[in-house]
């Protein structure tokens, strides 16, 4: 999978299919899950709080919960469609190796009989591995990131 | 259909010494005369003075179904007004935030005013010779709230004409905020990072008992504490914790843990939980910012403050207060069915950035719509609301440790498992429910 555009559609599937262990994966060792209150204004995780804020022992941690009988609010389980808009180079460091991508989305979480629709862009910084591409960070910006904003349990 | 409007007595009767009836959870006319009656006769957290530093800053912000504006005067005060213009009731700010300037300016007609509501000007001022306008409320200007207590930056309002007093409201448990704000050396606390905002579908009341609830955690949070447990197993007790394992641990506490960390309750429905200890109790020490409280409070109050970590402390009917971390959680009301739940930090001045980044955590972790501890708790909230309308049993159950002295007692310290912190809400909240109700002829 060469085209990191490929690997955005990639990671995003992974999530609709419920391959949890595999999509954590993708990240790199110090890769992070992040989601800003301020949407697209939040300049750093630090200054400001965030939805979600996320290394890899978290995510773990999330991803073990997940499977574990006793997650009260996986039953019923959710499931999630992410909707993408074709996905669009925004910055390419050949030193690096790094590339960050942009893809417009909206997502929407099902569980029993509610839906809740999410919109916003995911900004991915990739970087590339001998086998592929991993996720250094994952930036979702929601439309309405500040607002009230019902349980999202799932991986937008 | 209407059962209990003007009937305290059946209002009263749903409340009982052990038990409270399903109603309270369930039917819009309750809350409905909630908003009337409760949120009215009580003191409600507003908002935070440092929200609005400078002079015309303010923030729009519902009480009980009322939309009110907090705004910052020249002199540095803090008003309360209604947000509706004299004239014909448009709101004068739909902004969440931000500052008006020397005055407002309605967007609909131009009436202005003064920040503290009075009249500036009129349009076509001479229309209104030989009216009554001037005679009339809408001539002076904006209401404003006339109970406001500013205490240590804490805003609250009293909606009502009558009631008690802010210090006899709240009396002791003001101890609580006294504790978060003496945490900054220089007594000095700012709202920062943003406001974290769920909607649960569940009545609020629900998730104010739930704060109080301390046998809850090792079954609800089975999920999320055993793949911490899982994940964090192999390191010795003494290795440095990340701060999301320092926080999310201690929910895999014992039940003898969370009855040994001790509960008291005050009048009008107000209490701490964790006066001995908390979860909260063994984040790790920074020892300069502990000599920085002893240089500004003395060996003693700072020793005080330190040691005490209440798990919570809530302010009856709408704050839940943590001194450390330096976070509380808002209840504002929305429907019998429907409640938004607020997660705010605090940056403590004079204390080390360390301490906010614990307030932010902890909100991220457990508090957001994203958290990784909340969605079994919500998960649940949503299914009582539901449960409840089974029938087969139309009371829940408030029995544990039930003891008939309390019922002759304000003050009470006992074990942390204790449903008394609950039965203690529910007590305040017929009491403010019925006070001022008209009876029915
Ligand atoms: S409604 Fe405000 S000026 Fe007319
Ligand atoms: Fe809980």
């Amino acid at each position: 999978m060469n085209d990191p555009r490929d690997f955005v559609a990639h990671e995003a599937a992974l999530l609709d299919e419920r391959r949890f262990d595999d999509w954590l994966a993708l990240f790199a060792e110090d890769g992070h899950y992040w989601v800003p209150l301020l949407g697209a204004a939040q300049v750093d995780p630090f200054s400001h709080n965030s939805l979600a804020y996320e290394d890899r022992l978290l995510l773990q941690l999330r991803v073990d919960r997940l499977k574990n009988p006793r997650a009260h609010s996986q039953h019923p389980a959710s499931h999630s469609q992410h909707v993408l808009q074709p996905s669009r180079i925004a910055q390419e460091g050949a030193a690096s190796g790094e590339v960050l991508l942009h893809t417009p989305f909206i997502y929407i979480e099902a569980r029993g009989d509610n839906q809740t629709q999410l919109s916003g862009t995911a900004r991915h910084r990739l970087v590339r591995t001998p086998t592929g591409w991993s996720i250094r960070q994952k930036r979702i910006d929601l439309l309405n990131a500040a607002r009230a904003l019902p349980a999202i349990q799932l991986f937008i | 259909m209407t059962t209990y409007r003007n009937r305290p007595d059946l209002v009263a009767a749903l409340v009982q010494d052990d038990r409270v009836h399903r109603d309270l959870y369930l039917s819009e006319e309750l809350f409905a005369l909630e908003q009337a009656h409760l949120f009215a006769n009580t003191w409600v957290f507003l908002g935070h003075a440092s929200q609005v530093p400078a002079s015309g800053d303010f923030i729009t912000q519902d009480i009980a179904g009322r939309p009110l504006l907090m705004v910052r005067q020249p002199d540095g005060a803090v008003h309360v007004l209604y947000n509706r213009c004299a004239h014909k009731g448009t709101q004068l700010l739909t902004d969440e935030s931000g500052n008006t300037g020397r005055f407002f300016r309605c967007p609909y007609h131009a009436w202005t005013y003064k920040l503290d509501g009075a009249p500036l000007a009129i349009p076509l001022k001479n229309g209104y010779e030989g009216t009554q306008l001037k005679a009339c409320e809408s001539g002076q200007g904006l209401a404003s709230v006339k109970h406001v207590k500013v205490y240590r930056d804490f805003v609250f309002v009293r909606l009502s004409e009558q009631g008690p007093s802010f210090e006899d409201y709240c009396g002791e448990v003001l101890g609580a905020i006294d504790n978060m704000v003496d945490r900054s050396p220089e007594g000095q606390l700012t709202v920062g990072g943003g406001v974290l905002r769920n909607i649960v579908h569940c009545n609020w009341k629900m998730y104010l008992e739930n704060i109080n609830d301390t046998v809850h955690p090792m079954s609800t949070h089975e999920s999320a504490t055993q793949a911490a447990e899982a994940l964090w197993q192999g390191h010795a007790p003494t290795d440095p914790k990340p701060m999301a394992m320092e926080q999310i641990l201690p929910f895999g506490s014992g039940y003898e843990f969370f009855d040994n960390m001790g509960g008291r309750v005050f009048a009008n429905g107000h209490s701490v939980l964790g006066v001995n200890f908390s979860i909260h109790s063994n984040y790790a020490q920074l020892p300069e910012y502990e000599a920085a409280m002893r240089a500004a409070h003395g060996e003693t109050r700072a020793t005080e403050i330190l040691q005490r970590s209440p798990q919570n402390s809530v302010f009856y009917p709408s704050l839940s207060v943590k001194g450390s971390p330096q976070a509380i959680r808002v209840i504002r009301p929305l429907a019998a069915n429907r409640t938004l739940i607020e997660a705010w930090s605090f940056r403590a001045a004079g204390a080390p950035a360390l301490l906010f980044e614990r307030a932010m955590s902890y909100n991220r972790l457990v508090f957001s719509p994203m958290s990784v501890v909340a969605h079994d708790d919500v998960h649940l909230f949503e299914s009582i609301q539901q449960g409840l309308r089974a029938g087969g049993n139309e009371w829940v159950s408030l029995h544990r440790n039930f003891d008939a002295a309390e019922l002759t007692q304000s003050t009470i310290t006992t074990n942390g498992t204790n449903e008394l912190l609950m039965r203690n809400q529910f007590r305040a909240w017929a009491k403010s429910m019925v006070a001022g109700m008209e009876v029915a002829p």
